[in-house]
């Protein structure tokens, strides 16, 4: 905590509530006035302040809870802000200004803001302490729910609302069978009509989850521990747990205590003052014209308006209510809901639908006197960010609403981005506007600016898509120096630096931060280390400090340390004698698995440091360079030698183009493939670069992916032969490995630099590059040496060491 | 973490009970700019010898998830996990930005060799 003297000449804020309400708040103060206040932030629970919304993602495994803090304890420490956590306030004693804190502490305020969010809503069932019954509103509920979980077999989930659904997609996650239990006839009946709520449970169920709709819970079955549920219809489900997410109750106990007006919520005018001029209150516990809130993106308005009265910094805004927008965080179920897309009242509606219950696309738009009263995507959900927009700033909508529902068809999604007006906001959780994400990104700002300027995409990340594709359209990163630098704390571009190596003579990564700055900083060695083994090819002096783990020892690190050892399968074509040698290489060194991975290979997993160079050299095969930002693999098909569709001998062409092109580093992770014909087994056109033969020749796609991002590959260039595939190849690799920024996928490069650019350059040499380029790939394959080799001679004594002996003792 | 650093000294375990004071190596069998890890009886113990010439002994498993810190990239007074690139400060083990702090050991060198004070309990 740090700070304890309190400053006499300050005044005293005092914020209740360590929430997402209360840290932006907290936020947005120290934003616009660090001297005026002194600040203290008092939290029940024992972190700093987390990003609730992501709980569904812990829930689920894939975040661990350290992932979705808010604010580092550093973070309020450098803003003078005093953070207290783990510890409830317990009363409000507005005539003499104090608040009292467990345990029986005080502390004064001159202005206090209670930030006290709300608490999960419990409806009357009988039993319902029984051991086994769960809310989900904590970092402590995951846990708790997390580790019951593990002895139980089924689970129920009371509630089938936004929450309940992750939630119980969550719990599937730990091998439960899972059944949501629903008093309305059909899932998430605040957003959806029947229609759209049936589809929707066909989606889920496709995810593994059941349903019993219609179901009043009565009864906890089950005394030491839950058992079952008993609904009013006498019906009974068997469970061995029960989560219950039936809603939220504004906590409003301190302020009725103290007195402060409450109906639902604190009631808080357009200021967010409530009945106590000093007492404001921000976030899901406030009342506000009638209303309460149970999203963030309105409570990070209140937070921004709250902040503009109190430091009077600002000329104020006043609160006028949100317009609310909510998506489902469920993997592969792509659901969108916007303001009341339901029709309660459908008579003086204008209701526009698509429905295509093949592929399970739903979509509807309301329109009450011009304007968008609500919609509902479910399946498709690419208009989404055109209609929130239009939702929330009111627009006038067009004649033809069916337009607005098909973001593609109605034409590119980029498009419609560029056509929308600049206050539209892309960013529903940080309400961040259109105009404001351009600016910075005309100033050449990267993704990760944005986010950290103004947290575009970290709140539910339903936007990423979209942020990605404004920094496509109007990002500009080549005018502002600091994101055209190669290394971040090196002040040159690529180019630059490379041409400072050459004429300084600079070998090694020590050598180049001694002579042109970079502090030392271990974030950019990897970066550094890259760039000169391009530059130097055998001469550069491999100072493995700069190398991360991977790159130490030829293998990739594992959660328990240990590491995985894939050989180089060419084309994923083996033989017997290989696969024995693969297999008791596992048994010898105990690999806790065997595992046939993605790309067409053996991964031996578990595998010690210590024993690396044994398992290489049984093992007799080449390091398949899955570790590391190299050449990787070239996936194939059957092709011309087998299958009856085969045009093109891809199985041959595959095992070429990996013999020629195995290991070489690059700035990022190269994946090839190689297709027999246009069916494309091999997934050719979502690879960096892929081979599909046609008749007569192959296509070469470039720029592909099928990872984090799916991406179809541009066609560079189509050719008759398999010495022409490899020469474009090539100069498409050498290219990349010369204009590529550190950790740029082909995909990104490819977009970055365009495809017509590219194929003038590789395909037409407009610029006469193709024969340097021809020529520097030929030298980096000539002096290509496998990196298993080090495992006979060792380059440092300790380097495949687990750890090391003490020497003899002294004390 | 029950593999990375698995015990190959179960011997000093005896001799260091006690012990505050324990010699674990010569500085020259450091690779410069890296870490490593020894096992000291059950504990493990980071040594990083930074390029500039200083040496400091953390934790030898990370306090996030326990992953082995030695193999993590070192630099500006930094050590990098190398499982969830969490940062720790050489001088006091405190994490940077992330709440969480390793172990940290005083080290001597005395006539190029290395030696921690660790706590007299372990
Ligand atoms: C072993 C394998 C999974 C499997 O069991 O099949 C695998 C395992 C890992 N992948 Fe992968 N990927 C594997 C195929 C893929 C594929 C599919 C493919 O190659 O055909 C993809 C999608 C295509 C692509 O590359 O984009 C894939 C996309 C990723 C990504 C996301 C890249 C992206 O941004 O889209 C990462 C993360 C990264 O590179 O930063 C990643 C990273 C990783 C790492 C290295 C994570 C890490 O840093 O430790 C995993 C290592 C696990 C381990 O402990 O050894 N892996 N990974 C596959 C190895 C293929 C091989 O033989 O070399
Ligand atoms: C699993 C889950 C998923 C969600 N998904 C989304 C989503 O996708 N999109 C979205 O917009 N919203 C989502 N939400 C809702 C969102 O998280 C909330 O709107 C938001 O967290 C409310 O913030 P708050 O600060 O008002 O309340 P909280 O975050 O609940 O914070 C209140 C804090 O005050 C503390 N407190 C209470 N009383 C006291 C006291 N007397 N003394 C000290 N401390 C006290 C509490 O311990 C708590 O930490 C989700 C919520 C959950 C649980
Ligand atoms: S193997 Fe790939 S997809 Fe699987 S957990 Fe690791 S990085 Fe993720
Ligand atoms: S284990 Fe070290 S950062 Fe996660």
């Amino acid at each position: 905590m740090g700070i304890s003297t309190l400053d006499r000449s300050k005044e005293k804020l005092v914020v209740v509530g360590g929430g997402m309400a209360g840290g932006r708040v907290v936020e947005e103060i120290v934003a616009r006035e660090n001297s005026r206040f002194d600040v203290t932030i008092i939290g029940a629970e024992p972190y700093t302040v987390y990003n609730r919304i992501l709980l569904s993602d812990v829930l689920a495994g894939s975040k661990s809870p350290e992932g979705v803090f808010l604010y580092s304890t550093e973070w309020f420490q450098s803003r003078a802000v005093r953070l207290i956590t783990g510890v409830k306030v317990e009363s409000i004693h507005r005539d003499r200004k104090v608040v009292r804190l467990a345990g029986g502490e005080e502390r004064p305020y001159d202005k206090l803001i209670i930030a006290t969010g709300s608490l999960p809503l419990v409806p009357e069932i009988e039993n319902v302490n029984t051991p086994g019954v769960f809310v989900f509103r904590t970092i402590e509920d995951c846990q708790l729910i997390s580790s019951y979980a593990r002895r139980c077999k089924r689970a129920a989930v009371i509630g089938g609302g936004l929450l309940g659904l992750e939630a119980a997609r969550g719990l599937v996650n730990h091998g439960l069978e899972v059944t949501v239990v629903e008093v309305m006839p059909y899932p998430m009946a605040q957003q959806l009509d029947a229609e759209s709520g049936a589809m929707l449970a066909r989606k889920m169920e496709a995810l593994g989850l059941r349903f019993q709709f219609e179901k009043a819970s009565q009864r906890v079955l089950g005394t030491s521990a839950v058992r079952g549920l008993a609904f009013k219809d006498g019906t009974e489900l068997d469970t061995d747990m029960v989560v219950i997410s039936c809603g939220i109750r504004p906590n409003v106990r301190l302020a009725v205590d103290a007195g402060l007006r409450v109906e639902r919520g604190i009631v808080c005018d357009d200021r967010m003052v409530t009945s106590d001029p000093d007492i404001f209150a921000v976030g899901e516990c406030v009342e506000h014209r009638g209303r309460i809130y149970g999203l963030v993106a309105p409570l990070y308005e209140q937070a921004r308006v709250l902040a503009e009265h109190i430091t009077g910094v600002q000329s104020p805004a006043f609160y006028q209510g949100s317009k609310i927008s909510t998506r489902l965080k469920v993997m592969g179920v792509d659901l969108v809901s916007i303001g009341d897309g339901r029709a309660l009242d459908p008579a003086k509606a204008s209701i526009t639908k698509y429905v295509e219950p093949s592929r399970g696309v739903y979509k509807k738009l309301v329109v009450r006197e011009g304007k968008l009263e609500g919609a509902i995507l479910l399946g498709e959900i690419d208009s989404a960010t055109l209609l929130i927009a239009a939702y929330e700033a009111g627009t006038p909508m067009p004649e033809r609403h069916a337009d607005l529902l098909f973001g593609r068809a109605a034409g590119d999604p980029r498009v419609m981005l560029e056509a929308m007006p600049g206050e539209s906001r892309i960013c529903a959780c940080h309400q961040v506007s259109k105009e404001s994400l351009v600016e910075l990104l005309s100033k050449g700002c990267s993704l990760d600016d944005l986010a950290a300027k103004t947290k575009a995409g970290t709140g539910c990340g339903g936007c990423r898509p979209q942020l990605e594709m404004l920094s496509a359209i109007y990002g500009d990163a080549d005018r502002n120096p600091a994101t055209t630098r190669y290394a971040k704390s090196i002040p040159l571009s690529k180019p630059e630096l490379m041409a400072e190596i050459r004429r300084l003579g600079l070998k090694s990564v020590s050598a180049v931060m001694r002579t042109l700055g970079g502090g030392d900083d271990p974030g950019v060695k990897p970066a550094l280390a890259s760039l000169l083994r391009m530059v130097w090819r055998e001469e550069y002096d491999d100072e493995r400090d700069a190398r991360f783990i991977n790159d130490r020892v030829h293998a990739n690190i594992q959660n328990d340390g240990t590491f995985s050892v894939v050989p180089r399968i060419f084309g994923g074509v083996t033989s017997p004698a290989e696969l024995r040698r693969i297999a008791d290489v596992a048994e010898k060194y105990q690999a806790r698995m065997v595992k046939l991975t993605g790309g067409q290979r053996i991964d031996l997993l578990g595998i010690k440091k210590r024993d690396l160079p044994a398992a290489w050299h049984d093992l007799g095969m080449p390091s398949g360079h899955a570790y590391t930002k190299a050449f990787r693999t070239c996936k194939t098909c059957v092709g011309t030698d087998f299958c009856r569709y085969g045009v093109g001998d891809s199985t041959a062409l595959g095992i070429a183009i990996e013999k020629r092109f195995q290991g070489i580093e690059a700035p990022h992770k190269l994946k090839l493939a190689a297709s027999g014909c246009s069916r494309n087994c091999a997934e050719a056109t979502v690879k960096d670069i892929g081979a599909v033969a046609v008749d007569g020749g192959w296509q070469v796609y470039v720029g592909g992916a099928a990872g984090s991002r799916v991406r179809a590959g541009d066609l560079l260039a189509t050719v008759a032969t398999n010495e022409e595939v490899l020469r474009i190849i090539g100069r498409f690799i050498q290219y990349y490995r010369m204009n590529a920024r550190y950790m740029e996928r082909s995909p990104a490069f490819v977009e970055r630099i365009g495809i017509e650019r590219l194929r003038s350059i590789l395909v037409d040499d407009s610029e006469g590059q193709a024969e340097s380029l021809d020529r520097q790939i030929e030298d980096e394959i000539a002096s290509y040496r496998d990196p298993w080799l080090e495992g006979k001679s060792p380059i440092e004594p300790s380097q495949f060491a687990d750890e090391l002996a003490i020497a003899t003792e002294r004390s | 973490m029950p593999n990375s650093c698995a015990s190959s000294t179960v011997e000093t375990k005896a001799a260091a009970v006690g012990r505050s004071r324990v010699a674990l190596c010569s500085l020259d069998s450091l690779p410069k700019g890296q870490g490593r890890c020894f096992a000291v009886g059950r504990l493990k113990v980071a040594v990083f010898r930074e390029r500039d010439g200083s040496v400091a002994a953390l934790d030898g498993l990370c306090p996030h998830l326990g992953g082995p810190l030695a193999d993590g990239l070192i630099g500006a007074g930094v050590v990098v996990c190398p499982l969830h690139a969490y940062r720790f400060r050489l001088s006091d083990g405190t994490g940077v930005d992330n709440g969480f702090r390793a172990g940290r050991y005083p080290v001597v060198i005395e006539d190029g060799r290395v030696f921690v004070q660790l706590p007299p309990t372990e």
